[in-house]
């Protein structure tokens, strides 16, 4: 019994320590930018650079824009297949499951070949369309993420009952979808969508092949060349994931509560 | 029947090579509540949801108010429906569940506001529209949704089992308040259940269904007292069975266990030879021979069961054993088992099953 407690305390300090020690260290030397004494220097030199907050709301609205088309893909896709196509789940699965087997630079010389500025769809003729391009690749990559959590969102909801209800009262697909089913897989939706923004955010091969000011390669280039910032930028982002991750459990708390299954 | 409102025709309905409805055919009077009650699997639900539109049949035609709606998408059939599991939606309020069907519909906030209010006064909830379905019991919830399903005012209600899911006490004043409401707006409304006890105590009719099919139609009182079919008088009530051997067809005379029954005019179309299943209700058998009754037969008590106002007793007659019930008396022993008894019944009340 007293050993069993001194092992649970052991391990418990054990994980603690290798979470915390690299984390504690890196804010240490974040802290050393200026010699001598503990300042937030180089926070100042990180948040005032203009290319940090340019690549940073790039990133941000490209994030954006990756989940809203990833809500818009994979919602009613995982809707219809949980409804009508069960028998298709397997192999969508698979689909989804594909950009974490084949690397985000095959995907993106994909891309440069079929849309190139003298193919038939040149999107990467323009900016605009290359900034498409990088939404829609993005999408690509986070489907393995948003597919599943909105997959296990519909397993908490009874979709065809739930689906048939709104139906008899009048209610078309649109209807459905938008008042029904999003609000029931909300937190679900959330979850991927939290995913999504961390992914966008970081990545840095399709971004900078498709040369996009984006936030993943600006951090290359920092860490590359700079000492005490980039440690500074990862408490940054450390700090947003962690707001993040509140955020969802805040909301989760005024989500509403399953109760179409009778017990 | 005048006019009926919803007329399902010859409907049939097969999922790949098996057909679980055959040759369905029901005429519903406007206003009037039928029941279907039948086994489980018999296809009770699959004809519901023929009629709400979310299965098409494979044959035949359904037609509301003179119109046919076989082909008709769920959303357009303007019916109201209330599920076993309640399917409330769950990110919504009580009032915003039941404005669910209005707003839909286009109609103004002002007008849904009021219908909501009426709603929730007729179900006896008022003070529970903004909370969740979470919050609410079972019964309450099957409430709310019986609500939501009629805010629109649908032309027909369909109500698929809603009761199964509650205790039996809750279940019993529900049910006579699903009937009160349904009586009072008038709406046309088709109810299935499996509990006989349910169809027989609220249905104007009830269809009583068997492998895809109605095996009869009529009022809780035909179809007890009159069971068209085998099946029809097993599954209603308790029956006790004898079967018979015709010896005389002209003047009635059937064998049973070696003794002999006259049934005079209840054998139509039965000839000499024929061997007949012959059925009686418990509570028209009496033990000993009672003034009135025509028929009897001579057997051996094999079980007393002693229910309190009721004694539940079983009589060997040869091979057969027939129940009947007796009324507790402080003053008569219950009988013995093993000792000799005679029951005599009124042939008129002796069912001729084929
Ligand atoms: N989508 C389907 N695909 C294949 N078979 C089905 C389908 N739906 C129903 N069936 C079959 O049809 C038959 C009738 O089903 P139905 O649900 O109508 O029965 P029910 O009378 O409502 O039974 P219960 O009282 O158990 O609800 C069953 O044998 C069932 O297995
Ligand atoms: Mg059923």
């Amino acid at each position: 019994m007293k050993s069993g407690r001194f092992w649970a305390w052991f391990v418990f300090l054990l994980g603690a320590a290798y979470f915390f020690i690299p984390l504690i260290a890196t804010i240490e030397f974040s802290l050393r930018m200026r010699r001598g004494v503990y300042s937030f220097d180089a926070y100042k030199v990180v948040l005032g650079d203009s290319q940090f907050q340019a690549t940073f709301m790039f990133s941000v609205i490209v994030a954006v824009f990756t989940i809203l088309l990833g809500v818009l893909i994979v919602v009613p896709t995982a809707y219809w297949i949980r409804l009508r196509l069960p028998q298709l789940r397997p192999i969508v699965e698979f689909v989804t499951l594909l950009p974490l087997v084949i690397p985000a630079i095959v995907i993106v010389f994909g891309y440069i070949r079929m849309y190139g500025s003298n193919s038939p769809l040149p999107f990467l003729g323009s900016n605009l369309g290359a900034n498409a391009l990088l939404v829609i690749g993005y999408a690509a990559l986070a489907l393995p993420y948003m597919y599943r959590a909105v997959d296990t969102g519909l397993r908490t909801i009874d979709v065809r009952t739930l689906t048939e209800a709104a139906q008899i009262l009048g209610a078309g697909w649109g209807t459905i979808i938008a008042r029904v089913i999003l609000p029931n897989v909300l937190i679900a939706v959330l979850s991927g969508a939290f995913l999504t923004f961390a992914i966008v955010i970081g990545e840095f091969t399709m971004a900078s092949l498709l040369n996009r000011p984006a936030f993943g390669p600006y951090l290359q280039n920092l860490v590359a060349n700079r000492a005490y910032e980039p440690a500074a930028l990862s408490i940054i982002a450390f700090i947003i994931t962690w707001g993040c991750m509140s955020l969802i459990q805040i909301l989760s708390r005024f989500a509403p509560k399953s109760a179409n299954r009778p017990n | 029947m005048a006019e009926p409102f919803l007329s399902i025709q010859h409907v049939r309905k097969s999922f790949g090579a098996t057909t679980v409805v055959e040759d369905f055919n029901l005429d519903v009077a406007p206003g009037e509540f039928v029941s279907f009650l039948g086994p489980s699997g018999c296809g009770k639900t699959t004809v519901l949801r023929m009629v709400a539109g979310f299965e098409e049949p494979s044959a035949g035609k359904i037609v509301v108010g003179g119109k046919d709606i076989t082909r008709l998408k769920p959303n357009q059939r303007n019916v109201g429906m209330v599920f076993q599991a309640y399917a409330l939606f769950p990110n919504l309020t009580v009032a915003q569940n039941i404005a669910f069907g209005l707003k839909v519909g286009g109609m103004p906030k002002p007008d849904a506001d009021r219908r909501v209010a009426e709603m929730l006064d007729m179900i006896k909830l008022p003070q529970m529209a903004d909370r969740y379905p979470y919050q609410l019991s079972g019964g309450q919830q099957q409430r709310i949704a019986l609500a939501r399903a009629i805010a629109p005012k649908p032309k027909l209600l369909l109500l698929d089992e809603p009761l199964s899911a509650l205790d039996a006490k809750v279940r019993v004043s529900l049910r006579e308040e699903i009937r009160s409401i349904q009586k009072k707006l008038g709406i046309t409304t088709i109810f299935v259940t499996h509990d006989q006890e349910e169809a027989l105590s609220i249905s104007d009719r009830i269809a009583v269904m068997y492998g895809g099919r109605a095996e009869q139609v009529g009022t809780p009182f035909e179809i007890y007292n009159r069971p068209a079919t085998k099946f029809v008088a097993n599954f209603v009530g308790t029956l006790n069975v004898l079967e018979g051997k015709v010896t005389d067809a002209a003047s009635g005379k059937v064998q049973v266990n070696s003794q002999e029954v006259s049934l005079k005019g209840k054998l139509n179309g039965s000839k000499s030879g024929d061997t007949l299943s012959l059925a009686l209700r418990p509570e028209a058998i009496s033990l000993g021979r009672q003034p009135g009754h025509d028929a009897s037969l001579s057997g051996e008590i094999a079980e007393v069961h002693f229910l309190g106002s009721v004694i539940r007793v079983r009589v060997g007659i040869g091979g057969n054993t027939v129940s009947l019930d007796t009324f507790n008396n402080s003053t008569t022993p219950p009988p013995v088992v093993g000792d000799k008894a005679d029951i005599s019944f009124s042939s008129g009340d002796m069912l001729v099953l084929h």
